[in-house]
């Protein structure tokens, strides 16, 4: 891919962010920024190619390092967005109180 | 050797679904019920980009004897999914053990995190080039000492690496201060905007120079500044305006992914990078809108603190009503509405759950219970929300601002839990207030307003003290917020 059309990848992906974003209810905007955060962990495929690559050691440790890192992220970010949105109920039947 | 022009079009298809689910992810948000499913469509976009480039990237054993053949190195393979299993443990442990009213401190440090992997991958892509396709040799044959990044791929770096780096530091300075391991006050040096400004200016001219000269100094040093700078911008911002802070924080996250996206030139880095780098400035901008304060005044920094001395004289002196547990639950037991205001103190002293008991409570007794948030309620966006939903309170009955503001005139009782500043009337009259324009909760329209504090001592973020406390209609109920609701809940039962 040459630098024109990344560029236009981008370009457009910012104006998709910018109205799905705004359609997010605000009382979602804890999770919002927690799903945020393990999507962009999506830099794990730089780490992984780092860590995959032969040619440099000290690149690749680097690599591996990111990868736990990144890892922390991913599995931590979707993990506590789920347990958050789980959370998230309609009222429910008036005398439905297991949790009190 | 992998080059990026060589790509098969498979792997370019991958990485666009990839992005194409995190689209979607964030899209289910825009209602409890589709949330949880975006979140998983969110996961599979996570799996195929990983896998795509695993089976894209094995590890390869280069011999003599082996160069025809593809011998997969099983050591180097076993490393990465070690450093998979160990990092993925880390946070599901983190993920399944963090209170809810953590959550502010949680996601600064998963900002750090994003931050440093950024700043290791553009390290790797400066040590091994050629393993990025980002290198050009400049004679076939020579040693890889003269293999040259190019100069497009060194700017993308060059930020990427920035960017990452202040993510990382200011995100660590953030955590500190959420956490509580450092003071919420800002801390202000001399001469800050221009040693700011300087340190900016300077790590722009060196990612310029860069292009010019690939030396290691210039790129570590990029590298020392974009950390030090990261620090120096949140350390003079107060602890209240960290919903700002951390909301930016995130953005920089995703303009790190970004960067270093189109540095591998993969359309799910750049994807992702724009979608969460516009969530986190459309963040930034509704919490300062909330708080009717100009991103650069944040940024600026040297607002509020942890209490400031001059409004709390003032405030001893006039005469308010204070009112018991037992008044409180009378009232509202009379009530036909009663709506609750969370705020900060609401999380600090964890009273969510018996906050929820007292609605169910009122509810049994016939009476309407809402609830109000404020956007900048908490430490950060949605705070209030999530603290709620915690404690089993139906999403439907928690209201925004602008949805309830006009209630508050129908409502018998304004109950007000850890809020101070969002209810604060001299927002909307008095032009000399610090606060002045910021949108406030109308509370003090209802018929009565019981305001749930600890003391009469000690101010609201903003210094300022609050017109409502001496108001006719107001009644001060002067407890740890958790120990009130409680008392509360046993007089009504």
């Amino acid at each position: 891919m040459d630098f024109v059309s990344i560029l236009s990848i981008f370009v457009l992906a910012c104006f998709v962010g910018y109205y799905v974003v705004w359609s997010v209810t605000p009382a979602l905007h804890t999770p919002l920024m927690s799903v945020t955060n393990a999507i962009s962990s999506v830099i794990v495929v730089g780490a992984l190619i780092a860590a995959a690559a032969a040619g440099s050691a000290s690149a690749k440790w680097l690599g591996l390092l990111a990868v736990a890192l990144a890892s922390v992220n991913i599995f931590g970010g979707f993990a506590v967005t789920a347990r958050m949105l789980a959370m998230y109920k309609k009222r429910e039947r008036q005398g439905d109180k297991t949790h009190a | 050797m992998h080059d990026v022009a060589a790509t098969p079009a498979w792997v370019l298809l991958a990485y666009l679904i990839a992005g194409v689910c995190f689209i979607l992810a964030l899209r289910g948000l825009s209602s409890p019920t589709s949330s949880r499913r975006g979140n998983y469509i969110g996961m599979v976009g996570m799996a195929i980009a990983v896998v795509t480039t695993l089976v894209t990237h094995i590890p390869e054993v280069i011999t003599a004897q082996t160069a025809h053949f593809i011998t997969p190195d099983w050591v180097a393979i076993g490393e990465i999914l070690a450093a998979i299993v160990i990092g993925g443990s880390v946070g599901l442990v983190i993920a399944r053990r963090i209170q809810m009213t953590a959550m502010p401190q949680l996601v600064a440090a998963f900002h750090s995190l994003v931050g440093m992997a950024a700043v290791l991958v553009g390290a790797a892509a400066y040590l091994n080039p050629e393993a990025f396709g980002i290198a050009v040799r400049i004679t076939p044959i020579a040693a890889p000492s003269v293999v040259s990044i190019l100069p497009v791929s060194r700017v993308e770096m060059g930020l990427g690496v920035a960017i990452g780096a202040i993510t990382f530091s200011g995100s660590v300075i953030a955590f500190l201060k959420l956490n509580g391991n450092m003071s919420g006050k800002p801390i202000l040096l001399p001469m800050r905007h221009v040693i700011n400004l300087g340190t900016l200016a300077a790590i722009l001219g060196l990612i310029a120079y860069f292009t010019q000269d690939q030396s290691p100094w210039v790129f570590w040093t990029i590298a020392a500044l974009s950390f030090a700078i990261g620090f120096l911008l949140i350390i003079p911002i107060g602890g209240a305006d960290m919903p700002v802070v951390i909301s930016m924080l995130n953005s920089y996250s995703g303009w790190a992914a970004a960067a270093m996206g189109f540095t591998l030139h993969n359309s799910a880095m750049i994807i992702t990078g724009a979608l969460v780098g516009s969530s986190g400035a459309i963040l930034s901008y509704i919490m300062c809108r909330a708080m009717n304060r100009s991103f650069i005044s944040v940024i600026a920094g040297g607002f509020g603190g942890d209490s400031v001395a001059g409004g709390e004289a003032a405030a001893i002196d006039r005469p308010y009503k204070r009112g018991s547990a037992e008044d409180a639950a009378f009232l509202m037991a009379q009530a036909d509405q009663v709506v609750i205001v969370p705020g900060y103190g609401m999380a600090v002293s964890q009273a969510q759950h018996a906050l929820r008991e007292m609605a169910d409570l009122l509810k049994d007794k016939g009476v309407r219970v809402k609830y109000a948030i404020h956007p900048v309620a908490g430490r950060m966006p949605g705070h209030m929300n999530v603290l709620l939903a915690e404690a089993n309170v139906p999403y439907d009955e928690v209201f925004e601002l602008e949805d309830i503001n006009s209630e508050f005139a129908q409502t018998d009782v304004a109950f007000v839990i850890g809020a101070n500043d969002v209810t604060n009337p001299a927002a909307k009259t008095d032009k000399s207030s610090p606060i002045y324009g910021m949108p406030v909760l109308d509370v003090e329209k209802a018929r009565t307003v019981l305001f749930v504090k600890r003391s009469m001592g000690g101010v609201g973020y903003a210094g300022v003290d609050n017109e409502l406390f001496y108001r006719d209609n107001t009644m001060m109920l002067l407890a740890d917020a958790k120990k009130m609701v409680e008392e509360i809940v046993k007089a009504l039962g």
